[in-house]
C-alpha cells in the first residue's frame, strides 16, 4: 500500500477504535450483551470510593503445626470457605475473601454499614451437624429439601478428622470419615437406622453433602464416594475438617470508609482531574499550536481508551488508582512534548515539515521507551510489594504508560501525518512558539 | 543564553549539599510523624456539623471514656481525626456516640485499625521494594547504555542515577517532615509509594538528559565532555520543564480540588516531581562531568 493509503487506514481504524473506546468509556451507556456474555459497563470502585469495610484476619494454625504444607494450606481454605459461605451464602455480592500468604485472610465488603455484626458473624466457630431424614412429606406439597431433614447429636466436635482418598478399585477420589469414640457409637447408630436413606451433613445450617447409608458402620470410618472430582472431594475435606477442628481466627486490622467520604472522594477526584486536564490541554495548545491541539485529541483518545480498559479488565478503581491515572495522563503528555521538542529541532535544521515530522518520532521513540520502562519497572515492584488499595495505584499508573506510548506513537503520529502538511510550512505560527519561518528544503 | 549550568555546577553541588544537609538533619531531629500503617494503632474520622477550632475540647469530651493518649486533629471540613491506641469497633462506636452527645451530631466517616504486627511487616516490605527499585533501575540503565564507553564507562550512568535518585529521596522525605510539622502529615504507606512512583518518574526524566548525552557524544567526538553535556542539558530542558508543569498542573488541581484522604500523598507527589525535575537538570548530569574530570585528573597525576 502506498504510504498516503496507509495513512488513511490508519486514521479511520483511529475513529472505529476512539468510537468503540467512547462508546465503553462513558458513564451510562448501555449494556452489552454477546451471547451468553453480558458486561455491564460499570467501573468497579474500591472500599475507599464506594464505602464498605476491608478486614484482615490471621489464622492460628499453631494446633495443627504437625501437619504438612497441604495441610495447613487445605485447613486456610477451610476457613476462607466458610467465611465466605457466611458474608455471602448466595454468592451473588461484590464481597471478597482472598487467603494471604501463609495464614491471612483478606474480607473486602463493600457498601457494608454494620461493620461489627460483619465480624461477629466472621468469628463464630463454624457448626458441622449430622441429620437424618425427618416424616415422609407427601408428594403433593412443594417442600424444599432442607426441611425434611432432623438433627441428630452427632457433630463436628466428633468428627476427627476428614481425608481425601482413593478406594481400591475406584475411578474417582472419596472422602473418608474418622469419628472418636463418641461418636462411632453415634455413627453406628444413625447407620443402622438409616440404611437406603440419606443423611445430610450440614455447614452452618446449610448443606454440604447428603450421602446415602449403604450399610451399618460400627468402626467409626466411613468413606463417603460418587462421581466426585479430585476438587469437589478436597472441597468436601476442606469443609468437613473445618467444622471439626476449627482454625481460631482474629482480626488484625480493619479499614472502613463511610458511603458519604466515598462519594464525596469521587466527586472531588472527578472534578480536579477534569480540571488538571483542561489546564493542560491549554498549555499544550498555547506552547505548540497546531499539533497542541492534535496531541489534546490525542489525549483525549488516550484517556477513552484507558477508561474502557479498565471497565472491560474489571480494574477497581481506588483514590490512590484515580490518582495514578491522572498521573500518568501528565506522563503521557511528556511523550507528546518530547515528540513536538523533536520535530521542532528537525524544522530548525531546516528539514521539510514531513520530514521534520517522521525524523521526530524516530529520535523520540529511544528516550521514551527507556523512560516508560522505568516508570513499569517501578510499577511491576509496587504491584509486587503492596496492599489492594496501592496495587490499584500500580496497575492504574502502568495500564496508563502502556496505553500512552501506543497514544503517543500511533495517535499522534497519525493525526499530524494526515493534518499537518506542507500548507502548514507557510503558516508556521501554526507550528509553535518559537518557530521562526521554515525554508523549503528537502 | 550564555550561562552555563555545567560551568556553574560547584554552585548547584552546594545548592544540593546544603538541601541534603538540611534533610537528613530534620529527620534526624525532628523526624518524620510515623502513621498507623506502620506502628499500629486506630484513627476515627468523624464528620461534625460545626467546626472546631482545637482538639483540646474534643479531647475534654472523650476524656472519661479512658482511651490512653489521644491525638486530635481538626480538619478544614468539619470533620475531626482521632488517633488512638488500637481499639475495636465497640470502643469506636462508643467514641462517636460520645461526640454525638456533646456536638449534637456525628457521623462516622472513615475507620482504620492496625495491629502491631502488620506495622511491622509493612515497614519491612517497604524497605525491600525501595531497594529492588533502586537495584533494578541501575540495571536498567546500565543495560540500556550498555554501548556507550567513552569517556564514561555505563555503569558510572547508573551510579550517577542512583546518587540523583538518593538525593531525590532525601530530600523528599525532609520535606514531609516539614509538612509533618505543619500539615500533620504522616508516612504511610501512601508516601512510600509517592516515593517509589517519584524515584520512577525522576529516572524517566534523567534518562532523557542521558539518552541525549549519548547521542551527541556518538555524534561529536571532538568536543569536550563537558561541552557536550551543556549541549545535551540545553536541549533536553524545555522538555523537561514543560513535562513538570504539565504534570504540576494536574497535581496541582488535585491537591486544590482533589479528595481529602489523599492530600498528603498528592503533595507528596508534587514536591517529588519537582525535586526530580530539578534534580536531573542540576544535580545529575554536572555530576557526571565532575566525575569525568576528578577521573581525568586522577590519571594525569597518578
Amino acid at each position: 500500500m502506498s504510504f498516503k493509503r496507509r495513512i488513511i487506514t490508519q486514521l479511520f481504524l483511529l475513529i472505529v477504535l476512539a468510537a468503540v473506546a467512547l462508546f465503553v468509556a462513558l458513564p451510562g451507556m448501555p449494556d452489552l450483551k454477546l451471547g451468553s456474555w453480558t458486561s455491564d459497563f460499570n467501573i468497579n470502585l474500591g472500599l475507599d470510593l464506594q464505602g464498605g469495610a476491608q478486614l484482615v484476619y490471621e489464622a492460628d494454625l499453631d494446633q495443627l503445626a504437625d501437619q504438612n504444607e497441604t495441610e495447613l494450606e487445605d485447613a486456610l481454605q477451610g476457613v476462607r470457605d466458610v467465611i465466605a459461605r457466611r458474608i455471602d451464602p448466595n454468592g451473588v455480592g461484590e464481597s471478597i475473601v482472598q487467603i494471604q500468604g501463609e495464614n491471612r485472610l483478606l474480607v473486602e465488603l463493600p457498601g457494608i454499614s454494620d461493620v461489627q455484626a460483619a465480624m461477629d458473624l466472621i468469628g463464630q466457630t463454624p457448626l458441622l451437624e449430622f441429620r437424618t431424614e425427618g416424616e415422609a412429606i407427601p408428594a403433593e406439597l412443594d417442600v424444599p429439601l432442607e426441611m425434611n431433614f432432623v438433627a441428630t447429636k452427632l457433630n463436628g466436635s466428633h468428627l476427627v478428622r476428614a481425608d481425601v482418598s482413593q478406594q481400591q478399585g475406584a475411578l474417582t477420589p472419596s472422602v473418608s470419615l474418622k469419628f472418636n469414640s463418641e461418636g462411632k457409637d453415634l455413627f453406628a447408630e444413625i447407620t443402622k437406622n438409616n440404611i437406603g436413606k440419606q443423611v445430610a451433613i450440614y455447614l452452618d445450617g446449610s448443606i454440604i453433602s447428603a450421602p446415602v447409608v449403604q450399610q451399618s458402620i460400627t468402626n467409626g470410618e466411613a468413606v463417603i464416594s460418587g462421581n466426585f472430582t479430585l476438587e469437589e472431594a478436597r472441597e468436601l475435606k476442606q469443609r468437613l475438617n473445618a467444622g471439626a477442628l476449627p482454625v481460631p481466627i482474629k482480626a488484625i486490622s480493619q479499614h472502613t470508609v463511610g458511603a458519604t467520604l466515598g462519594a464525596q472522594s469521587v466527586q472531588a477526584s472527578l472534578f480536579a482531574g477534569l480540571l488538571g486536564l483542561i489546564a493542560v490541554a491549554l498549555f499544550m495548545i498555547v506552547l505548540y499550536r497546531l499539533p497542541g491541539l492534535l496531541s489534546v485529541i490525542a489525549l483525549a483518545l488516550y484517556a477513552s481508551i484507558t477508561i474502557a480498559l479498565f471497565k472491560i479488565l474489571g480494574i477497581t478503581l481506588t483514590l490512590a488508582g484515580a490518582a495514578g491515572f491522572i498521573l500518568s495522563i501528565g506522563l503521557a503528555v511528556d511523550a507528546n512534548v518530547l515528540i513536538f521538542e523533536r520535530i521542532r529541532e528537525e524544522l530548525k535544521l531546516g528539514r521539510s515539515i514531513k520530514t521534520a515530522i517522521e525524523e521526530g518520532f524516530k529520535r523520540a521513540w529511544a528516550p521514551i521507551r527507556d523512560a516508560n520502562i522505568s516508570t513499569l519497572i517501578t510499577t511491576l515492584i509496587l504491584f509486587i510489594f503492596t496492599t489492594s488499595v496501592m496495587k490499584g495505584f500500580a496497575i492504574t499508573l502502568a495500564l496508563g504508560v502502556i496505553v500512552s506510548m501506543f497514544s503517543a506513537i500511533i495517535i499522534t503520529r497519525n493525526l499530524l501525518r494526515v493534518f499537518v502538511g506542507r500548507w502548514s510550512e507557510r503558516h508556521s505560527w501554526l507550528l509553535g512558539w518559537q518557530i521562526k519561518k521554515v525554508t523549503d528544503n528537502k | 543564553m550564555k550561562y552555563s549550568i555545567v560551568k556553574n555546577r560547584k554552585w548547584w553541588f552546594v545548592l544540593s549539599g546544603t538541601m541534603i544537609l538540611a534533610s537528613i538533619v530534620l529527620l534526624i531531629f525532628v523526624r518524620l510523624r510515623m502513621g498507623i500503617d506502620f506502628v499500629g494503632g486506630s484513627i476515627i474520622e468523624v464528620k461534625l456539623e460545626q467546626e472546631i477550632e482545637t482538639g483540646a475540647d474534643v479531647e475534654e469530651a472523650l476524656s472519661d471514656l479512658e482511651l490512653g493518649s489521644v491525638l486530635i486533629q481538626p480538619t478544614s471540613q468539619s470533620t475531626v481525626i482521632i488517633r488512638v491506641a488500637e481499639i475495636g469497633n465497640e470502643t469506636q462506636e462508643q467514641i462517636v456516640q460520645k461526640l454525638r452527645k456533646t456536638y449534637g451530631s456525628a457521623e462516622l466517616e472513615r475507620f482504620e485499625s492496625v495491629g502491631p504486627t502488620i506495622g511491622e511487616e509493612l515497614r519491612q516490605k517497604a524497605i525491600y521494594a525501595m531497594i529492588i527499585v533502586l537495584v533494578a533501575i541501575v540495571a536498567y540503565i546500565a543495560y540500556a547504555f550498555r554501548k556507550v564507553s567513552a569517556p564514561i564507562q555505563s555503569w558510572k550512568y547508573g551510579v550517577v542515577a542512583i546518587a540523583t535518585l538518593l538525593h531525590d529521596v532525601i530530600i523528599m522525605s525532609g520535606l514531609y517532615v516539614l509538612f509533618g510539622v505543619w500539615f500533620g502529615a504522616e508516612v504511610g504507606s501512601l508516601f512510600i509509594v509517592a516515593l517509589l512512583t517519584v524515584l520512577g518518574y525522576s529516572v524517566n526524566d534523567t534518562i532523557v538528559v542521558f539518552d541525549r548525552v549519548r547521542e551527541n557524544l556518538s555524534k561529536q567526538k571532538s568536543e569536550s565532555f563537558g561541552t557536550i553535556v551543556e549541549k545535551s542539558i540545553r536541549q533536553t530542558i524545555t522538555r523537561s520543564l514543560n513535562t513538570s508543569i504539565t504534570t504540576g498542573l494536574v497535581l496541582v488541581a488535585i491537591l486544590i480540588f482533589g479528595g481529602g484522604t489523599i492530600r498528603d500523598f498528592i503533595a507528596a507527589l508534587l514536591v517529588g516531581v519537582l525535586v526530580g525535575t530539578y534534580s536531573s537538570i542540576f544535580f545529575a548530569s554536572p555530576l557526571l562531568v565532575a566525575w569525568e574530570k576528578w577521573r581525568a585528573k586522577r590519571k594525569s597525576i597518578g
